[in-house]
């Protein structure tokens, strides 16, 4: 395979192009995904299209001129209607991708996503299949305040009928968002804006990561860390400063949140004993959550400590630079978890 | 009409009531779980619209869709048993009665959500149109769907993007038990077409000619390229919003009330000579034979095995 470094939005762009090219039912429908729709100076001399926005943060951009206005298109700002749109579309022959700009804006688009495609399979005995990715924008950090930086990539994964996939790198990206396109099923592919220009080595074929299976990227024996997405960084760092104190950990990268990886997780808690979970999400009913009460039911009797998860506050999203950095989970929160963790555990050491 | 299509839309219409008046019996009888919304008074509309339409074309439907479901072809044995929440339903007795579908039949489904087909039948125009098919969609709604903020999505996108797709709404006077007359701004869903630049027509629903002429008008439009029609069907609901509904909102005054669009074709077809006395006898006669049949059927069928609780999630 051919590598190159590109970035994290290159390598979604690269994704959805390649896909389009191998499969002509892939379409890409959503608000501004092109832009500047029947604007005459867009269009070019040859009679292809230009495109206004490429998606408000350019990850489309130029696909409007390789596949036409009739496949990639611009919809009114209207989610519940193009989400509707796009799950009958799926159940009728064609394979979307549909944009939801900020996940922030599910209110306008859930009920598609929730009560048909989630759905339409299990409520029709198994005669229908919803070929459809939804791509969304989650995370905060750009100072996007309230409705413009939540983490709801939990509320999507506890919807049966739905998988979700969080890539943390570019290669990641690349090949889950290809996997996500190929699926039969409703997958939401949810991007944390702060990764966009994040580089990475990302081959150029076409190739695909395994939906559902987690990735261990360190391995460890005294502590596992379980991360998603933006947070896998924040995993691999406490990682690195930990080592300098001879604590070994493992940090597995979820990349699908539904369903995820049990066997992966459960696997590594029973070597290490001990789990943190982090996970931007506000901090109740959320995928650490979920995570915490699957280790603790089924590796009770291999843990060391009590699992720890490190989540977003239960607060809005502030605007303030200042607050939106405390907000979000870092290293210094997870170290002091940590810390806690492994003190507790060397106290009962000397007990015993 | 042809008298081929009037043979074949009395025999609906038909298996429609038959159906619909045992289902208020099993009901009644204790022997369907749920919520079930009776079609019996709106059959012209289903039948009106889908003698013109063949598997190819697709339907979303309503919380009140049985109707659409037998028109548009779906297996009345499968339909009984679903409803009963036996094994051998369409759905596997997962879905029920408001999800009463047949993908394969074009039928994507009765849907639990009131406005939820606006936006699927627009997508399902759209897979016509870019897949260059020969074929429409069509989206049943009723009144109160029209003041669902979907009516306005799926109308706007389905007109810009100048979709073949047909929207009908079944106005039976009521969205649940609020009169339309006060839930809705306009006096008719019809003239809010002109807010999406697409032609709004409103017919009488219980003359089931009225129906298939304005629906033959709005399909040569989808298929010529110029793009969606509202068709606004005047009709009314037989029983309540749904079976237990003491309908405390119904008067005398009601427009249809007193109207059966069975009884109107019956009389109008024997006398255009599209029918005789004796083939409407017979039309009865096997249709009620249909409905005892897949009555039979769903009460002989098992219930789903405990294993399909957890398939059908993912493909």
């Amino acid at each position: 395979m051919t590598k190159r470094e590109v970035t994290f939005m290159t390598a979604i762009t690269e994704a959805m192009a390649q896909a389009m090219r191998k499969d002509e039912t892939v379409i890409l429908i959503g608000t501004d995904v092109a832009g500047g729709a029947e604007v005459d100076h867009l269009v070019k001399d040859d009679g292809r299209y230009d495109d206004a926005f490429g998606g408000v943060f350019g990850l489309s951009k130029g696909l409007v001129t390789e596949f036409g206005r009739g496949r990639v298109i611009d919809t009114p700002i209207a989610e519940h209607g193009y989400f509707g749109a796009a799950v009958g579309a799926a159940a009728t022959g064609l394979r979307p991708i549909s944009e939801l700009m900020f996940n922030d804006f599910i209110g306008f688009a859930l009920d598609p996503i929730l009560n048909q495609g989630a759905k339409m399979r299990y409520m029709f005995g198994g005669k229908a299949k919803i070929p459809l990715t939804v791509r969304t924008v989650h995370g905060a950090g750009a100072g996007a305040a309230a409705q413009h930086s939540q983490t709801l990539y939990g509320w999507f994964g506890s919807i049966p009928g739905v998988k979700v996939v969080v890539p943390s790198n570019p290669y990641d990206a690349k090949g889950l968002m290809l996997a996500a396109i190929e699926d039969d099923n409703l997958v939401v592919f949810s991007e944390d804006k702060m990764l966009y220009g994040m580089k990475g080595d990302v081959p150029e074929e076409y190739y695909t990561i395994e939906i559902g299976k987690a990735n261990v990227v360190r391995e460890g024996t005294d502590l596992t860390i379980v991360a998603i997405g933006k947070m896998v960084q924040v995993a691999q760092q406490t990682a690195e400063t930990l080592q300098k104190d001879d604590i070994s950990v493992e940090v597995i990268d979820l990349r699908t949140v539904a369903p995820w990886d049990q066997e992966t997780v459960l696997n590594s808690v029973k070597k290490t004993g001990r789990l943190i979970v982090i996970d931007e999400s506000n901090p109740h009913n959320n995928t650490a959550t979920d995570i915490a009460s699957v280790v603790a039911d089924k590796a009770f009797d291999y843990l060391d400590g009590p699992i720890k998860t490190v989540c977003a506050p239960n607060t809005p999203v502030p605007f303030a630079h200042n607050l939106e950095q405390a907000y979000i989970p870092d290293v210094k929160k997870v170290l002091t978890v940590a810390e806690e963790l492994i003190i507790d555990l060397q106290k009962k050491a000397v007990r015993v | 009409m042809e008298k081929k299509e009037v043979l074949w839309i009395y025999q609906k219409m038909n298996e429609i009531r038959f159906f619909e008046e045992e289902v208020h019996r099993t009901f009644g009888k204790g022997l369907i779980p749920g919520f079930v919304h009776l079609y019996a008074g709106e059959e012209a509309v289903a039948t009106g619209v889908m003698a013109l339409l063949d598997d190819e074309d697709y339907i979303t439907s309503t919380h009140r869709g049985h109707g659409h479901a037998i028109a548009k072809g779906c297996d009345i044995r499968g339909m009984m048993a679903e409803i009963m929440g036996k094994k051998d339903g369409l759905g596997g007795g997962k879905g029920g009665s408001m999800h009463v579908a047949d993908v394969e039949k074009g039928m994507l489904g009765a849907n639990g959500i009131v406005g939820g087909g606006f936006g699927l039948a627009a997508g399902a125009a759209l897979s016509i149109k870019t897949l260059g098919r020969d074929n429409v969609a069509v989206c049943f709604f009723g009144d109160g769907a029209s003041n669902e903020g979907t009516f306005h999505e799926g109308l706007n996108l389905a007109s810009i993007l100048n979709l073949p797709v047909i929207f009908v709404c079944e106005n039976n006077q009521f969205g649940e038990g609020t009169p339309f007359r006060y839930a809705s701004a306009s006096e008719t869903v019809a003239e809010r077409a002109s807010a999406y630049n697409m032609p709004g027509v409103r017919v009488d629903g219980m003359d089931v000619e009225a129906v298939y002429n304005a629906t033959k008008e709005a399909i040569v439009r989808a298929k010529a390229g110029q793009g969606p029609t509202l068709i606004e069907c005047d009709t009314y609901r037989m029983f309540g919003h749904f079976e237990g509904d003491e309908q405390k909102y119904k008067t005398d005054q009601d427009p249809n009330r007193d109207r059966d669009p069975i009884v109107e074709l019956r009389a109008k077809a024997i006398q255009k000579g599209w029918m005789t006395e004796t083939e409407a006898n017979d039309i009865e006669t096997a249709a009620k034979a249909t409905i005892k049949d897949a009555v039979e059927f769903a009460e002989a069928s098992p219930l789903p095995d405990l294993s399909s609780l957890y398939t059908d999630i993912f493909a």
